[in-house]
């Protein structure tokens, strides 16, 4: 997890020694970002799950928060039931080999052929977790917006039916980078 | 002075980020002044709750624990 959002500025040498370093608590109640952009690419089951607690958490605490969807990151919104995406072979192929849906995301490590997945989701449920479909619907309830990557649709052969409903409209790069230039901190999970 | 209502969000049994969500969730159909009560088992939810209160400006009016059940008491702004 990397952040796309510029460190904020130095304190001025000059002052440092009169002024001391603002306490923990102070930098704490300052508030400077009203909205937060999470590009979600890897898809992994781990991944999708922080992304989605973290933009839940967000919207909770006031924020607009947005998730743009690219690459991996797509799968885990193609909707139930749809078990091969894509026109041409290669594109059947991609969705053969990673199945789509959020209920069956596979882990970045230790996936052991579904044995991973199957003991996070079960602990996740003896602990009071709510799981990323759960999290997916509270996103929505809660107006999170999901924003879908135009490139990756096409690329992966994917369209609107496939995926479950409620997504923004399709976009690109430049309206992410329209964000970050704005000073919205962005987050590539 | 109006009469306060006191509502109550029971979060016990569930882990970050329900307890807050739940919260968000039950004080946004609050009026402001109105108290509302949560229960959560979470020990994380002590910090979070904490943090919550100053991102929103819902004010923590009161916070304790007992019997490894951790009680909140906010005011909606």
């Amino acid at each position: 997890m990397t952040t796309l959002a510029p460190p904020p500025p130095a304190p001025v040498a000059d002052d440092a020694r009169t002024s001391p370093a603002p306490a923990a608590e102070e930098v704490a109640t300052r508030r400077t970002a009203d909205e937060l952009l999470i590009i979600l690419e890897s898809g992994d089951l781990e991944r999708t799950w922080g992304t989605l607690i973290l933009a839940t958490s967000a919207a909770a605490s006031g924020m607009k928060v947005s998730i743009f969807l690219t690459f991996w990151g797509f799968y885990p919104l193609v909707k139930p039931g749809v078990r091969i995406t894509g026109v041409n072979w290669m594109q059947k192929m991609l969705s053969v080999l990673n199945r789509p849906g959020i209920e069956h995301l596979k882990m970045s490590r230790l996936n052991f052929a579904g044995m991973g997945p199957w003991m996070a989701r079960r602990l996740a449920a003896d602990h009071g977790v709510a799981s990323p479909a759960e999290l997916v619907d509270i996103a929505e309830a809660m107006g999170v917006r999901l924003i879908p990557c135009q490139m990756t649709m096409d690329m992966f052969g994917l369209h609107r039916e496939d995926l479950v409903d409620g997504l923004e409209e399709p976009a690109g790069a430049a309206t992410v980078l329209a964000k970050i230039a704005n000073g919205v901190p962005a987050l590539f999970i | 002075m109006t009469v306060e209502t006191l509502r109550r969000v029971d979060a016990r049994g569930l882990s970050c980020p329900m307890p807050i969500i739940r919260t968000a969730r039950a004080i946004a159909d609050m009026q402001s002044g109105e108290l509302l009560e949560v229960l959560a088992t979470d020990p994380g939810s002590t910090k979070d709750f904490v943090a919550w209160s100053r991102t929103t400006g819902h004010e923590l009016v009161e916070e304790s624990q007992e019997d490894g059940i951790y009680r909140f008491l906010l005011r909606r702004k």
